[in-house]
């Protein structure tokens, strides 16, 4: 291989062996309470940037992303679930555990790519407002027919799924999600998708057919929210249709527009802001006894809109932020 | 040879005929003009040409195939690209990536598939080094090299009529259609246009169809042009027989343009 290849992927490897070192070093001496949000934000990472690429790069504003995320997390539950059946162990932490994890993750994420690319096909001919209820009752509809799929616990939902998402796996899927997704938006096939964006009727006229440019968006978008679905199913070990209802989504939403559509760091900071606002607000509403999440989401998107209608970053990254200061050394 | 050619092609929008019966033969390598008033129905001649609009009748051949009918996209991809009369630049990218969006399609680089643009693979590196390259220097080739990394939405004006014209050419195109190029410019930036255009043709061996208002630069650089009136052909000829061609004096120079 050329070593300009290999030199662009090391930026990625060192991010996974700081994933791994932090798996094996880190998290096993922190407290409970904080590895859990690490999680959390890990899968709410993965939503985001998948989302973004969707929202925020094609320009296709879909606020239905739960719904993938919940056809993911519920076929990842069904399989596992069907292998422990069978008499597989999947006591947490054995290797083979993983493995089978990873095998649940990418079934729940071509499941839900496949379901993207039919929800996709009929409604991206559709444009802004438009499209935007189509995929918010998308993901109702999946909700509601999870809630009328018996062999998928009805109402209940399903219990007792393994507890095997791990650290490592999360932010492994973390760091190949982001990996995906830069790259993709820095390749020919990416450019299409900010072409489509920027202008459809001019980037249809220079060659780019934009109808797959949109389908292929949602598709990969949609992958990766069902990944993150598998992952938060064997996290929490229950899901129920009511977790990904449309509050789910509109969380999903925030932080793309949070941290700026098209910006993908800009994803990354947000989720992780979300994240830990959510569980701060959790401790709130024990204490007030109300919940006030929605409440203080639609605040903080109101002073958003008033104060940085682009988003924390706009479509920058964070890279360009440092890149723009000089180091002398350079000059 | 003929590079394009249209036949008894028509379309009507409701009842409205726009373009009725147009017979059209543009020789390889020439410059040709499709002028006429506002409303005439030229900017749909691209728009059915193109594959924006789907004829009511008639038949549209590039060379030697016929494209009536296929996409927009499609129809780029047989080798003819546009300019769009309201400037459509894709803004919020660079001047460099406007290109990079359309040489996608251009047959000289290889289309990488979706792993191998994930991982940068060597070949696709030298391929999208090329890709640069040569976007390069179609921005040299149109004056705009210097501005390469600033978004489209930045560049003066006359500047993002240029910027169509590069980012067409990209596509790899053999054939380009301009409409308007020289809309809003000022006589010294339309002169320079007309040298850049006939420069391009010598240099790439295109083909021009352009729409065009301003009678100095369509009777400058056109080989051949064609009138149309009411979505009508009224007239087709050299610059001088188009001069003075009574109709076309009529529909649309009026007189004072001869005199
Ligand atoms: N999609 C459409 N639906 C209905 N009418 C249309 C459509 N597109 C064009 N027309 C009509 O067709 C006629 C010709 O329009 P066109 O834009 O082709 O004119 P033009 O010759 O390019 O004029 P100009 O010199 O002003 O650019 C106009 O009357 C216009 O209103
Ligand atoms: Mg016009």
């Amino acid at each position: 291989m050329g070593s300009a290849t290999l030199k662009g992927l090391v930026p990625w490897l060192v991010a996974l062996l700081t994933m791994a070192a932090t798996h094996f070093l880190i998290v096993p001496i922190l407290p409970s309470t904080l590895s859990e949000i690490l999680v959390f934000a890990g899968i709410n990472i993965v939503l985001a940037v998948s989302l973004n690429l969707v929202n925020g790069f094609t320009g296709q504003f879909s606020i239905g992303h739960a719904g993938f995320m919940a056809v993911g997390a519920y076929a990842a539950a069904w399989a596992t679930l069907a292998l422990r059946n069978a008499g597989i162990d999947l006591s947490d932490g054995t290797f083979i555990a993983q493995v089978i994890l990873v095998g649940a993750l990418v079934f729940g994420g071509l499941l839900s790519g496949v379901v993207g690319f039919l929800v996709g096909l009929p409604s991206l001919r559709l444009k802004g407002d438009y499209l935007a209820i189509v995929t918010l009752g998308f993901g109702e509809i999946i909700r509601v027919s999870l809630l009328n799929l018996d062999f998928l616990g009805g109402a209940r939902g399903l219990s007792g799924i393994p507890r095997i998402t791990s650290f490592l796996l999360v932010y492994l899927c973390v760091v190949v999600t982001v990996f995906v997704i830069w790259r993709l938006i820095r390749s020919n096939h990416g450019r299409a998708l900010l072409a489509v964006r920027e202008d459809e009727v001019a980037a249809e006229s220079m060659g780019v057919n934009t109808t797959q440019a949109k389908v292929r968006a949602f598709a990969i978008g949609a992958f990766f929210a069902g990944i993150a679905g598998g992952l938060y199913g064997h996290y929490l070990t229950i899901l129920s249709p009511a977790a990904f209802d449309f509050n789910r989504s509109f969380e999903i939403v925030i932080m793309v527009v949070l941290g700026g559509m098209g910006s993908l760091s800009g994803s990354v900071v947000a989720a992780v802001l979300l994240t830990l606002l959510r569980e701060y607000l959790r401790d709130l509403a024990e204490y007030t006894q109300v919940d006030l999440r929605m409440i203080i989401y639609s605040l903080i998107l109101i002073g958003l809109m008033l104060l940085r209608p682009n988003g924390l970053l706009g479509t920058r990254e964070l890279k360009d932020f440092w890149r723009r200061r000089p180091t002398g050394k350079s000059a | 040879m003929n590079a394009l050619e249209t036949q008894n092609l028509s379309i009507q929008f409701g009842g409205l005929k726009v373009v009725t019966d147009l017979n059209l033969a543009i020789p390889k390598g020439s410059i040709f003009g499709l002028i006429g008033p506002n409303g005439a129905g030229k900017t749909t001649v691209f728009n059915l040409i193109t594959g924006v609009y789907e004829p009511t009748k008639g038949k549209i051949l590039c060379g030697t195939s016929e494209i009536t009918g296929l996409k927009a996209f499609a129809v780029t991809r047989q080798g003819m690209a546009r300019t769009f009369q309201n400037i459509r630049l894709f803004k919020e990218l660079s001047v460099i990536e406007n290109l990079l969006v359309a040489s996608d399609v251009n047959p000289r680089f290889h289309h990488f598939g979706f792993f191998r643009s994930l991982i940068r693979t060597p070949s696709f590196l030298r391929v999208e080094e090329e890709r640069q390259q040569m976007a390069m220097t179609w921005l040299k080739d149109l004056g705009l090299h210097d501005r390469a990394e600033e978004l489209a939405k930045n560049l003066p004006y006359g500047d993002q009529r240029r910027l169509e014209i590069a980012r067409a050419l990209s596509t790899g195109a053999q054939i380009l259609l301009l409409d308007e190029p020289a809309a809003g410019l000022n006589p010294q930036e339309t002169q320079s246009l007309m040298s850049t255009i006939r420069e391009l043709r010598t240099r790439y061996g295109l083909t021009v169809l352009l729409i065009e208002h301003d009678m100095k630069l369509v009777m400058g650089i056109c080989e051949r042009i064609a009138v149309l009136d009411y979505g009508v052909k009224i007239a087709e000829g050299s610059p001088k027989e188009i001069a003075r061609d009574p109709k076309v004096i009529e529909a649309y120079l009026g007189k004072a343009y001869h005199e």
